[in-house]
């Protein structure tokens, strides 16, 4: 079978590489409280903290590291492949020092656009052999997010490409306004962790050791709107009873949107969709890699994320793939249980995507 | 053909190995003497007669080092840069805002230069420990981006400095003296210049060479690398450029005054592991070659003959230097095995 994805990030075992987390938000959101807060808890972890305009921000740290947020293109036939280039340097330098830290978290400016940060884990494999991407948390500011999602596309980038949000300060609205950012974030990004706080006050694991990137992890791409009610003022919450809210609500999700169902579900956003694609019947390979492939050169640069599982004509392994732009990443993950449904499911968050062509697409890759 | 060489010639019971006690970024030679840098804050002299001394120079990760006969010059997170030779070592300079230093570079007359984000600095004049308080007067320039890599030109006059869509030459000791800028899109991170001058080439962000001959700006291209190249050297007489970043060692014709262009490599020593490190003998036209797997070659340029220089280990080699005479052959591992061979 033809599998022309890149597995750059899969050569050494994920545990042995240090967990990277990328803080990202409007300015004033609340991204540096957040991460005070993470540094200050008496986790007993070390992290080694790189954010922009060194000095500027009062962060209390051992080891904090200045970045100059450099994007820069590469040479590879790829018009939206940009890799931040100070954190190529950065990564490398900090390696040395390994053993001294447990994990390192990114900070980036209001403006940034998280893709190029993702993107360097995927396309430098000096990076890419000794770190790991874990998430993409974005703090989002309850009163002013809406009013920035209208003027600044980089805070809708930084919700669609979440794959954790804070809806922060929620003690400066009503109910009424907090449930209008909640149905806004939605309707760019239904399959983040949504949590909403005030003073970016929230449990540390529902921000760091996510493996959100772990192809291993795929597994969670169904929507998540009802996960959010028990988060709610609340961050006590465990695991396990997440998980098991998580089940009955792919459950509601399936009956509430029965009228959707077969194919396209589509949250209204002026011009940053979700589309998820879902089949019963096997795909053939040799269709399906052509055509995300294919897909991708051709939309990448309005692809923000993409995630999928996917059941394959006469193979008895699940094979879980991700993307960022143009960038696609894959491999066999395990082979799929007896009592498992063998369907195949992949999301893509982006930018005026083609909906009914994509659609079509995927339904010509079956067997 | 397997990675352990067992028919090749080999030399490994000539080595002296080295307790290093940490990840080894660097190694270089001081006369006889092997002077190791680790990863963090010290530095490692391997005396001939066996002993081994450390020596702290900076407070925390070692970034970068470069030496010539007489000195190692390292780079610091702590924002210094420090001169060393073998009994002392002082700080030449420490970033006022104790700015990573990412690159240091030494030319001819043992002038220093470093750099620390987009800042480029001078240190024009000779820069032994003893020599304290000749400090001349520092010069600096701004690179557009943060800067890649640094280079002295052979005559020392000129600095070759890589950035974001090129490489500048600056002339620091010329005031008004316009940087001649020499273009290429994309991020380059490495810069080496001919033994003649005549050019310069810088390693890429993609798997990728690009060169320039200096005196018209010609272009040319060097790819076919499965990985980022972040070794590179000039054979003895600057006749073959040895490049890491493939299973094999790469070479690149430079005899000719058109250099590589419409020239096919050399492609020596195969293997299944990916060459990490290059280092060309002083005086021979071989090459010593680190791979992935921590295997050691020699290799000679004319005719691809190999000699097992050491066995694979637990890790990536990530140095490699040769004593001025040729003679002693030094490595260093990730693991931070280390050790001299004698091959007179």
């Amino acid at each position: 079978m033809s599998e022309p994805m890149s597995k750059p990030m899969s050569d050494a075992p994920q545990s042995d590489k240090i967990p990277v987390t990328v803080l990202t938000g409007y300015l004033g959101a609340g991204k540096t409280t957040l991460l005070n807060r993470i540094l200050s808890e008496p986790h007993g972890k070390k992290y080694a903290v790189i954010v922009n305009e060194f000095g500027e921000i009062g962060i209390d740290n051992d080891l904090v590291v200045g970045a100059d947020e450099e994007v820069f293109e590469m040479n590879n036939g790829c018009i939206c492949c940009t890799v931040r280039g100070d954190l190529v340097r950065i990564l490398d330098g900090l390696m040395r020092r390994k053993g001294k830290f447990d994990a390192i978290i990114v900070e980036t400016t209001g403006l940034a656009d998280p893709a190029p940060v993702a993107q360097t884990f995927f396309v430098d494999e000096n990076v890419g052999r000794r770190t790991r991407l874990d998430a993409v948390v974005t703090v989002a500011d309850a009163r002013w997010l809406n009013d920035r999602l209208k003027d600044a596309p980089e805070a809708k980038n930084q919700i669609a490409f979440a794959d954790v949000i804070l809806i922060n300060k929620t003690d400066l609205v009503s109910a009424e306004e907090l449930s209008a950012v909640e149905a806004r974030i939605r309707g760019i990004n239904p399959y983040a962790r949504l949590h909403k706080t005030e003073r970016a006050q929230i449990a540390l694991h529902e921000v760091l050791g996510r493996n959100a990137f772990d192809l291993d992890r795929i597994l969670d791409i169904e929507p998540e709107f009802l996960q959010s009610e028990d988060h709610d003022q609340h961050h006590d919450h465990d695991h396990g009873h997440a998980h098991d809210h998580h089940h009955d609500h792919g459950q509601n999700h399936e009956h509430e949107h029965a009228h959707h169902h077969g194919g396209l579900k589509h949250y209204h956003d002026e011009d940053m969709q979700s589309i998820s694609l879902r089949s019963d019947q096997p795909l053939d390979p040799d269709k399906f890699f052509p055509w995300v492939q294919d897909l991708v050169q051709k939309e990448g640069p309005n692809i923000l994320r993409c995630k999928g599982i996917l059941a394959f004509k006469g193979d008895d392994q699940r094979f879980v793939f991700q993307g960022v732009h143009m960038i696609l990443d894959g491999d066999h993950q395990r082979p799929w249980k007896n009592d498992e449904k063998r369907e195949s499911r992949i999301i893509f968050i982006g930018r005026n995507l083609p909906g009914k062509k994509i659609t079509e697409g995927f339904e010509s890759c079956m067997a | 053909m397997t990675d352990t060489r067992s028919d090749t010639v080999s030399v490994v019971d000539r080595t002296r190995s080295v307790p290093a006690g940490g990840a080894i970024v660097g190694a270089h030679f001081l006369g006889r003497t092997v002077v190791f840098a680790l990863a963090e804050e010290a530095l490692l002299f391997a005396e001939p007669s066996g002993e081994v001394r450390r020596m702290a120079v900076h407070d925390g990760a070692i970034l970068a080092t470069v030496a010539d006969d007489a000195r190692v010059v390292s780079a610091g997170d702590d924002g210094k840069v420090v001169v060393t030779d073998i009994g002392a070592s002082r700080v030449l300079a420490t970033d006022p805002k104790h700015r990573w230093i990412d690159h240091v570079a030494l030319g001819p007359d043992g002038a220093v230069a470093w750099s620390a984000g987009k800042t480029a600095f001078v240190h024009p004049l000779p820069s032994l420990p003893r020599e304290r308080g000749r400090e001349g007067r520092g010069r600096q320039f701004e690179a557009p981006s943060t800067v890649g890599g640094l280079a002295f030109l052979p005559k020392g006059f000129r600095l070759a400095i890589a950035h974001y869509n090129g490489a500048t030459l600056w002339f620091p000791n010329a005031a008004g003296a316009e940087p001649a800028k020499l273009e290429w899109k994309g991020s380059h991170l490495g810069v080496t210049v001919s033994p003649d001058g005549r050019f310069l080439v810088t390693t890429m962000q993609e798997p990728m060479l690009h060169g320039w001959r200096i005196a018209d700006g010609q272009h040319m291209r060097m790819s076919g690398y499965s990985a980022r190249v972040k070794s590179l050297g000039w054979t003895a007489g600057g006749n073959w450029l040895a490049t890491s970043g493939a299973t094999q060692l790469i070479l690149w014709p430079f005899q000719s005054k058109d250099g590589p262009m419409g020239k096919q490599p050399r492609l020596l020593a195969p293997s299944e592991h990916r060459v990490d490190v290059v280092a060309c003998h002083p005086k021979q036209d071989i090459v010593a070659i680190g791979y992935g797997d921590g295997l050691v070659l020699l290799v000679r340029v004319e005719d691809g003959a190999e000699i097992l220089a050491k066995k694979p280990g637990d890790a990536p080699v990530t140095a490699l230097a040769w004593s001025a005479d040729g003679t002693l052959l030094a490595f260093g591992t990730e693991s931070g095995e280390a050790g001299v061979i004698d091959l007179a």
